[in-house]
């Protein structure tokens, strides 16, 4: 109780807390993934359902309840793509994948011209260079986003590229795929 | 011991009471028990002093049956009414087994799971299963000489939903307490004590009779980490035998005709086997009704033949080291579990692959049933020296079937349990006021690829425009690896939900009505037994209030706290009365009383260990 914490942790509304609340870091997208994994790990420690299997089914039923809440935002922290979606939806822009798949037309031409390349691509050197390709645009994407969250707040600008980051993303799945198929073969 | 300690309200009963926990590892060729004695954990043996319960039932008339050795030795003698590796049946129908017709038993069709015709008729699975948990249990009690307040039961990483489900009706059939569904690659990593001995990265390689399974692990400050698992819940030793047993008849052209002949061969095929792995040649001797066998087989020979199997494990190597973005290189060690590592070419294909020697040190048949008692004796609260705690994953993904026969995926595999995860969909036709969910698993794109595990329907969506409807499909998963599955309509609020028992569904009543009629042949007084596990149930609870209360009771008011105490005498009182019904009216009044308390000590926990961590943080 000598400590302020960051935010203010009511024990009643914690469990319906942001994933940032509930793991006390600060809400931004560049976070410190370390203190992030000690953070699960001290929770998980004192909520999974083991620590509970010999107490009462009020007990059990709170335990299964907090545990599954801790992994899910743990989850959604960890992953770059995740947390930064989420952080957009906490500032009120939904990326809405499924329904808004509207992007610059220049993004949608290189994505064709680079789909039609993993169609006909067969060697290693051939996979390795779509690979390159995609990891790059990943990166640069992941740096905008960072900025457009935490530096220069413009988060229907981020909600826009975390949706081209979505793309990217499925895109190097199916490089992945491809290549397994192909080169397997 | 005493069913039930009475103590003052305000005291707490002896707090160095033991409770006996036991760890089951249910193996495909072998079961075994294991619990902690002394702090040490250690397999019980029979009378005999073999701690290996083969994996065998042989049904006999009259509603009698003989089990593990004994049925063992009639295999080939009564191959129809012997059921053996009836672990490859949990949870799987008939069209899900690619070689029916090598068991020799006889297999039928039943809704949902396969049955097994035998003399006293057609048996379940997990009836089987449970003949060979109760054997395991009896030979706990009779030889700790107390009841068992719990089980750890372990099962194949790469285990599905039903065959998980199928385990635990299993269990529960047996008449024990499931404490917790632990994963065999992960039991045996803490039997191996990593957390003691080093913290990083290990794999777990666990090749048993029937089952392949990859772990990765990571251990820290305390907590085994599961990143990614892998396998092939149908591939194990069985398949090396039937390898080399259908490479020896292809040689001497002879064919298999009868059970009894398929029972001998795959007996001997096991035999040689084992000593391929200790000599370089062997003589497969065996005598069929249709010819004799006298064939010399070297161990080249049979790598040869198997080598597609060890391939096949390599591979599911790669995909769990992948999906863990890891190298072998970063591993700090792999251990090897299961009998089937003793194959010689096993050891060299794995050190090969992950470029370092295999940890060999402890029992590959017993450590999983080690670690399995290690972590049951832990979770009834027996104080041991380390705090563990095992955080594990999902080995499959789950999704549910859309427009076109495809799967959209809702949890992808290897996502730490308990989880919840939604996903919204919308209805495609105007006017739809149904939907029919079909729940799946597996890592396939189209429906026909991937294991169904449940349907259900949300019913009474208000008549909408195709698209206007927003479901909110949710998957929850607790911490045995459980699933369920719950829909709900967004602007109505219209909810629908289902615990999926996987759709051989054995339903809580049927099991009810299974352990009754197991009990009427074993000449056990049901009453009696649901007397006596009602009265360990209110222990459990009434201790664990008395616990509650010495620690937190701070936090309740004066008359919050009467209230309980007064809830926890009634219930006291009931439990020296021999009303089974009435017990469990107290329980759960005790129960409903308690609830506010719990959730606030809860609540005051994590942020104790938010506040801890802060703390840390900041200095």
């Amino acid at each position: 109780m000598n400590t302020p914490p960051l935010f203010s942790l009511n024990s009643s509304t914690l469990l319906q807390s942001d994933d940032f609340v509930l793991f006390q870091l600060p809400r931004r997208f560049e976070i410190d993934s370390l203190e992030l994994l000690e953070r699960w790990r001290a929770l998980q420690k004192m909520a999974h359902p083991d620590r509970f299997s010999m107490q009462g089914d009020a007990a059990k039923r709170l335990s299964l309840q907090w545990s599954t809440r801790i992994n899910e935002a743990y989850q959604r922290l960890k992953d770059p793509l995740r947390r930064a979606a989420y952080l957009c939806h906490l500032n009120g822009v939904e990326i809405n994948a499924q329904t808004n798949t509207a992007m610059p037309a220049s993004f949608l031409m290189e994505q064709m011209n680079w789909r039609e390349a993993l169609d006909e691509a067969g060697s290693a050197a051939d996979f390795d260079a779509i690979e390159h390709w995609v990891e790059t645009q990943i990166t640069t994407t992941e740096q905008a986003v960072a900025k457009l969250l935490d530096l220069e707040p413009d988060p229907n600008a981020a909600g826009a590229q975390v949706r081209a980051w979505m793309f990217l993303e499925r895109f190097e799945q199916s490089v992945r795929e491809r290549r397994d198929l192909k080169l397997s073969l | 011991m005493a069913l039930l300690q009475i103590s003052e309200p305000g005291r707490a009963p002896d707090p160095h009471q033991r409770r006996i926990a036991i760890g089951i590892d249910l193996g495909t060729t072998h079961s075994l028990v294991a619990t902690m004695m002394h702090g040490v954990a250690e397999c019980l043996p029979d009378h005999e002093g073999r701690v290996m319960l083969p994996s065998v039932v042989q049904y006999l008339p009259k509603g009698k049956r003989a089990i593990g050795h004994n049925a063992s030795h009639a295999a080939s003698a009564d191959p129809q009414n012997t059921v053996t590796s009836v672990k490859r049946l949990m949870g799987r129908t008939l069209a899900d087994l690619p070689h029916a017709q090598r068991w020799s038993v006889a297999l039928v069709d039943l809704p949902g799971m396969v049955g097994i015709q035998t003399l006293e008729g057609v048996k379940t699975p997990v009836e089987v299963s449970a003949e060979l948990l109760a054997t395991l249990r009896q030979r706990a009690e009779e030889s700790l000489d107390d009841d068992i307040t719990g089980a750890v039961i372990t099962v194949p990483a790469y285990f599905d939903d039903a065959q998980r489900q199928a385990t635990k009706d299993a269990a529960k059939l047996a008449g024990l307490e499931v404490l917790r569904l632990i994963n065999e690659p992960t039991a045996a990593a803490i039997a191996y004590g990593l957390d003691q001995a080093s913290e990083g990265l290990f794999a777990v390689y666990d090749l048993g009779g029937g089952t392949f399974d990859i772990s990765i692990l990571r251990l820290s400050q305390g907590v085994f980490e599961v990143l990614a698992t892998g396998g092939d819940s149908a591939l194990g030793g069985d398949d090396y035998d039937h390898g080399l047993s259908e490479w020896v008849l292809e040689r001497v052209g002879l064919r298999l005709d009868t059970a009894s002949d398929k029972s001998l061969m795959l007996k001997t095929s096991r035999a040689v086997k084992e000593r391929l792995s200790v000599d370089r040649s062997a003589r497969f001797i065996v005598q069929l009704s249709s010819g004799t066998i006298d064939l010399e087989v070297r161990r080249e020979a049979f790598e040869a033949i198997t080598q597609h199997l060890t391939q096949k494990t390599l591979q599911a190597c790669e995909r769990a080291l992948k999906d863990a973005k890891l190298k072998s290189k970063d591993l700090n060690g792999v251990v090897m579990v299961g009998g089937s590592t003793r194959m010689p070419q096993i050891q060299k294909s794995a050190e090969a692959w992950f470029g370092q020697a295999p940890l060999n040190n402890l029992n590959p048949d017993e450590v999983v049933a080690l670690g399995a008692a290690i972590q049951a004796n832990q979770l009834v609260g027996n104080h041991t020296e380390g705090d563990l705690l095992l955080l594990d994953v999902t080995p499959l993904s789950l999704g549910i079937e859309t427009m076109g026969g495809l799967v959209e995926r809702i949890v992808p595999r290897n996502q730490t349990v308990p989880t919840a995860m939604a996903q919204d969909f919308t209805t495609y036709q105007d006017g739809q006021t149904a939907l029919m969910l079909h729940v799946l698993q597996g890592e396939r794109d189209l429906v026909s690829d991937c294991r169904s595990l449940a349907r259900f329907e949300l019913r009474g969506i208000p008549p909408m425009a195709a698209g206007a409807a927003k479901i909110r499909v949710t998957f929850t998963i607790d911490a045995d690896g459980l699933l369920s599955v719950q829909a709900q309509e967004l602007s109505t609020k219209v909810q629908a939900q289902i615990q999926v028992k996987p759709s051989y569904g054995l339903s809580d009543d049927q099991i009810a009505k299974m352990l009754q009629e197991g009990f009427e042949t074993a000449e056990v007084d049901m009453k009696t037994r649901a007397l006596k596990e009602a009265q360990v149930n209110a222990d459990r609870i009434l201790m664990a209030t008395q616990n509650a209360l010495s620690q937190d009771g701070a936090i309740l008011s004066v008359q919050e706290k009467t209230e309980i105490e007064r809830l926890m005498l009634d219930l006291k009182r009931a439990s020296c009365e021999d009303s089974a019904a009435l017990i469990e009216e107290r329980i759960d009044l005790l129960a409903k009383g308690t609830e506010a308390f719990a959730a606030e000590r809860m609540n005051q926990g994590i942020l104790q260990a938010l506040r801890g961590q802060h703390i840390e943080s900041l200095k």
